[in-house]
């Protein structure tokens, strides 16, 4: 309900989102024609363009108003009419730490990793890629939504195949087809959703808000719409057991394609099953629950253990991915305040947190030209300072209190315990997990007499420094005061659940304070 | 003062980021005397807020001091807050008075090592976490603090990590703990979905009040048992105490002896009330578990050649009487008791330390012995760390140890029977160790070239600034058992003190049968200590009986072992396993599409437009069997 009245709150004059979204796709217009002229003038326009493009999303960020629930920004024009699609762009609570994530995190990569040859094309990738993330995560029309998520592959393909290791061509085809067959399904959902609510709304149309607001679907139309959009979904994120693109794109997949891919491209995925699964369909939603749980605790506990036995440290970092994934998707689909607030908020927080990893892995990489652990030895002795801030950033994966990790995933159980209490108890196995896979990579990387190979290992360089100290800094701040992070998620969560609370027997437990 | 009680967390913190910052350009000793005047400075404010609290009426003796909100999200609404209360005041008082004197003595022992201020920054971030840990208002600030000790504990255990052992010993800790970790997390999924708040006071008075079930606070209390199992390293889950030996020795006496360790008999007293309520066979679990760790870990400590590992399965032991303590209802005993080991114990790891600094890193008695004529001081001062922990009155220990026992013998004349076997072994084998260490003649000659001894080996006395900490460690250990002295009700100072913390779970054992023949227990207790004192010196001294040292013992009756086997061999199978499946089963079932995508990738190296188009009829493929399934249902007709 709270969507569609909001809906007229803030109509900027300036359409800032609309910005986040053609800034970057400006720049890559830009550092194909400067570059042309001059290398250097290409990396300058790019870091120029996205720092433009993060900036603007900081601005979002205090001019967010956190007692609002619903959508704000919202900026809409008509595009195909005749068949109801709109450029319909707004974000809420739910959506603004990944638009803000996804304006700061490309132009760190862009500053701090540099690509070892075709400087151009590879810039104007990764400002194409900003701008269909960025459109992914602020459009309110499902057509729109499904051109931006497949928009994404495209740069990812090239960038994966074109900068990426030895099987970087197999890597980043069986990315594609992977998350293209998935497409399919959420393509024939998005149709199909808007021509069966044809006769509840009134007219064809693919408006997020109308169709969520207004479509009266029959309960077995929403379960299997609901299942094409999770199919695309689930392979997003990933969620067993369609996850083993994700190791292949990772290892395979250049230092700041890993970064951009853990960062916000899965999210991607999370975000879609709360914004269009959860929200276009309440009922089937809350019904597919037992499912979503298993899965999402399998792949906690599967990605852990798998993690734990890779010889391959980006590897082994990717599987973790597939363990945390399954934290937010649990906590999505638990439905409660706690959970679900947690599940967006651990979406930012993995970024943060396994985007720095794959700096680590990535300069690990750079000095030593290996990623397989048994070749790397002593390097804390060597490098005492890059060591400190590998070990910050692999406590916060670990989930240690006082950093950002903790916060998003206790919520998340702790919100979860409710409606899914035996998934919990088994899912937070999965953080004894964590502390294994990651102690054990440390001590056999970290720890240890350095040999000849690994004794002139270089010690963190200044720019490297500032780059983890930017992830450093919100990974601490996060996790000490989370709150001005929590009281903009929560009132659209809340709002959603609302929504899933009227449009089905569902009811959020309720907690009495007992003691105060 | 109470307000400031911030101050004395944020002192050691500030300490700790200041050496991040600028530890190496501090230097030694300077970062030694600047993390130990944060931790001392620490002490004095918490010595001012004990008297605040000492200076106003019982009942107002709690004050919850809030600084921010934490983590509020609708119903959960967790601040980042203190409970200054007696109990939190007297972790607090020998958390910062003890670290004190620890991070002096680190001064003189860590001299010259390379890594000296990263030393003191982990010291001091530790003494901030274990603070926290006590001064939490609520589960999830002593949970803070719970896993920041167990971190800064990784990295003191790992501190030499270019030594395998070392490395190997802090992995160990930390996931071992992170196993106890799991109960904590759950217990507070528990407190929320229950009580509706992880604050101490809340889920104590839902639990006193009854308005929460009772399977709910059994369950609490259990969960919170598996986290207390853990960190105050009980079986099963005891076996990386002994391993935590690797790291330097102040931080075996800080962390593995003194303060850490404790933080579960802490937490159990913390949420006393809880225990109280919940069913029978929890508070029984728990005192069977700690009778049972204290005899295992005592038996063991019989064997052990390494001064420290006999220490440490000796902390394990005495951990175990608390424990035992909380589960027969004698809170305040197990708070005297974990007091009183604090100085003692802490006081034998760092005689210990000074006698392996002296005896140039020897860590076996075998090769020690009569070491009292070079080391005169750290002789002493063992001397009277043994007596107390061998239960010899007046020293602490001995008051501690059988008020635990006279509650014990009101609840369970069993368990009373393990815990008098368990006192006669620590009196025999803290003998064995003094005999081995401080008399008898010098086996150290004959080893002096393995400790690569230039010249003559002569083992050494410590320096002034190892031996304050020993001596002020020492004059407590004479004269902590003032703190509750069994006589009368007068000298009960403690159980004063701690009553309005502990009254609603404390037990009265007042008309019992132990109760009236307290002063005949004393006498036992007395007879038991010194017969155990009197084998061992009948065995080591006088040598007129033939040690009885099975290797079952020295191996600790291969537990770590078969744990390690159970590990190493199905534990890493079965991860192999699901490793290998991933990599046949999950990805070999896409195989197909992996060989279409390598065809896909070897025509995309030729023409990208090839796999644009293969895309598109791929995805219109898709489109087009899903829509005429649809259709065949009926849907869009």
């Amino acid at each position: 309900m709270m969507f569609a009245v909001s809906e007229t709150v803030s109509s900027l004059s300036f359409p800032i989102l609309t910005s986040l979204v053609v800034v970057p796709l400006l720049g890559a217009v830009a550092v194909l024609m400067l570059g042309r002229m001059r290398a250097e003038w290409g990396k300058l326009a790019a870091l120029i363009f996205s720092v433009v493009t993060g900036a603007l999303s900081l601005w979002v960020l205090q001019a967010f108003d956190s007692t609002e629930a619903g959508f704000q920004f919202v900026s809409r024009h008509e595009w195909i009419p005749a068949w109801g699609i709109s450029w319909h762009l707004g974000l809420d609570g739910i959506s603004l730490f990944l638009v803000v994530l996804t304006g700061v995190l490309f132009p760190l990569v862009i500053a701090g990793v540099d690509p070892h040859h075709d400087e151009r094309p590879y810039f104007a990738w990764l400002l194409i890629l900003q701008s269909g993330v960025m459109g992914s995560f602020v459009s309110l029309d499902l057509f729109l939504f499904f051109v931006f998520f497949e928009i994404v592959l495209v740069p990812m393909y090239f960038l994966i195949g074109g900068w990426g290791y030895d099987e970087r061509v197999y890597a980043a085809t069986k990315f594609f087809l992977f998350t293209m067959a998935g497409s399919a399904f959420m393509l024939v959902g998005i149709v199909a959703t808007a021509l069966l609510s044809r006769g509840s709304v009134g007219e064809v149309t693919f408006d997020l808000v109308a169709l969520a607001e207004d479509s009266a679907l029959s309960v077995t139309q929403g379960r299997w719409l609901f299942a094409a959009f999770a199919i695309a979904f689930a392979v997003k994120v990933p969620l067993f057991p369609v996850h083993t693109w994700l190791p292949d794109a990772h290892t395979q997949a250049p230092t700041a394609g890993s970064v951009i891919l853990a960062g916000v491209l899965l999210k991607m995925g999370t975000y879609g099953m709360l914004r269009f699964g959860v929200y276009l369909f309440p009922e089937a939603s809350v019904w597919a629950r037992p499912v979503l749980y298993t899965l999402a605790v399998i792949g906690i506990l599967y990605g852990a253990i798998a993690a734990t036995m890779q010889t391959d440290l980006k590897r082994l970092v990717a599987y973790s991915s597939v363990a945390h994934l399954g934290f937010i998707v649990l906590g999505t689909f638990a439905l409660t305040d706690q959970a679900t607030t947690g599940g967006v908020m651990q979406m930012v927080n993995h970024g943060v947190s396994t985007g720095a990893l794959f700096l680590l892995v990535g300069m690990i990489y750079e000095r030593r030209h290996t990623r397989q652990i048994a070749e790397l030895r002593g390097l804390q002795h060597v490098a005492p300072i890059f060591a400190g801030f590998f070990m910050v950033v692999m406590l916060s994966s670990i989930g240690l209190p006082g950093l950002n990790g903790f916060v998003g995933e206790f919520l998340i159980l702790v919100g979860s315990f409710d409606t899914a209490r035996w998934w919990v108890v088994t899912g937070t196995v999965g953080v004894v997990l964590a502390a294994l896979y990651l102690l054990w990579a440390y001590q056999r990387v970290f720890h240890g007499e350095p040999d000849s190979a690994n004794s002139g290992f270089v010690e963190l360089r200044l720019r490297e420094g500032l780059l983890l100290g930017a992830f450093v800094a919100i990974i601490v701040f996060t996790g000490v005061y989370p709150k001005p992070m929590l009281s903009r998620i929560e009132p659209s969560v809340n709002a959603l659940i609302e929504h899933v609370e009227a449009h089905t027997t569902y009811v959020q437990p309720v907690h009495d304070e007992a003691g105060e | 003062m109470v307000d400031l009680i911030w101050l004395v967390p944020l002192l050691p913190l500030v300490g700790g980021i200041v050496l991040i910052a600028f530890g190496s350009r501090i230097g030694e000793p300077r970062a030694g005397w600047l993390a130990t005047l944060a931790t001392a400075t620490s002490f004095i404010v918490t010595v001012a807020a004990y008297f605040d609290l000492l200076g106003s009426p019982a009942e107002e003796r709690s004050h919850v001091v809030t600084i921010f909100q934490w983590i509020p999200v609708g119903a959960l609404q967790i601040d980042l807050a203190f409970l200054v209360d007696p109990l939190s005041v007297t972790m607090a008082l020998f958390v910062t008075g003890i670290g004190s004197l620890i991070h002096l003595y680190a001064i003189g022992y860590m001299h010259g090592d390379a890594k000296f201020p990263k030393f003191f920054l982990y010291l001091n971030l530790f003494v901030f976490s274990m603070l926290m840990l006590v001064l939490g208002e609520n589960l999830l600030v002593t949970f803070l603090g719970w896993e920041g000790v167990g971190a800064c504990s990784y990295f003191l255990i790992s501190f030499w990590h270019t030594r395998n052992s070392a490395a190997v010993a802090g992995k160990k800790a930390f996931v071992t703990n992170r196993i106890g970790d799991w109960g904590v997390m759950t217990a507070m999924f528990v407190a929320f979905s229950a009580v509706g708040s992880v604050s101490y006071k809340a889920i104590n008075e839902a639990a006193h009040e009854g308005t929460i079930s009772r399977t709910a606070i059994s369950a609490i209390a259990i969960l919170l048992f598996v986290g207390a199992c853990g960190k105050s390293a009980q079986l099963p889950l005891y076996f990386w105490l002994p391993d935590a030996m690797e790291g330097p020795t102040p931080v075996s006496a800080l962390i593995h002896a003194a303060t850490m360790v404790t933080a579960g008999v802490f937490l159990m007293t913390r949420v006393g009330p809880v225990l109280a309520e919940s069913y029978g066979w929890v508070p029984d679990t728990i005192a069977i578990v700690g009778a049972a760790t204290a005899l295992f870990a005592a038996s063991i400590a019989v064997a052990q050649h390494d001064i420290k590992r006999v220490l440490a399965y000796s902390t394990v032991s005495q951990l175990g009487f608390m424990f035992l303590a909380i589960g027969s209802g004698a809170y305040v005993a197990a708070i005297f008791h974990m007091v009183t080991h604090a100085f003692f114990k802490a006081l034998l790891f760092l005689g210990s330390g000074s006698v392996i600094h002296g005896m140039h890193h020897e860590q076996d008695m075998r090769k020690m012995g009569a070491l009292r004529v070079a080391m005169p001081v750290t002789a002493l001062t063992f001397i009277v760390g043994w007596l107390a922990i061998a239960g010899v009155p007046p020293f602490a220990g001995f008051w501690s140890k059988d008020e635990i026992l006279l509650y014990v013998y009101a609840d369970n004349r069993f368990l009373y029977a393990v815990g008098m076997v368990t006192a006669l072994l620590t009196a025999y084998y803290m003998t064995r160790q003094v005999i081995l260490v401080f008399f008898g003649e010098a086996r150290w000659n004959d080893a002096a070239a393995e400790h690569g001894a230039h010249g003559e080996f002569r083992p050494h006395e410590s320096p002034k600034v190892m031996l304050i900490p020993l001596v002020v460690l020492a004059l407590l250990s004479v004269v902590g058992g003032a703190m509750q002295l069994p006589f009368s009700k007068k000298l009960h100072f403690l159980e004063h003190w701690l009553e309005p913390v502990v009254e609603e779970a404390e037990r009265s054992i007042k008309g019992t049968w132990a109760y009236d023949n307290k002063y005949l227990l004393l006498l036992v207790a007395i007879v038991v200590a010194f017969t155990g004192i009197a084998l061992s010196i009948t065995v080591y001294a006088r040598r007129r009986l033939q040690s009885l040292e099975p290797k079952i013992l020295a191996d600790a009756w291969r537990y770590d072992a078969t744990i390690a086997r159970l590990v190493g061999g199905p534990g890493a199978a079965m991860f192999r396993g699901v490793a290998r499946f991933d990599a046949r089963v999950v990805d070999g079932a896409v195989n197909g599409v992996g060989e279409v995508a390598r065809g896909l990738g070897g025509q995309v190296r030729r023409s990208q437009s090839g796999f644009v188009r293969a895309y598109a009829v791929i995805v219109s493929l898709g489109a087009v069997v899903l829509l005429a399934w649809f259709v065949w249902r009926g849907w869009l007709a």
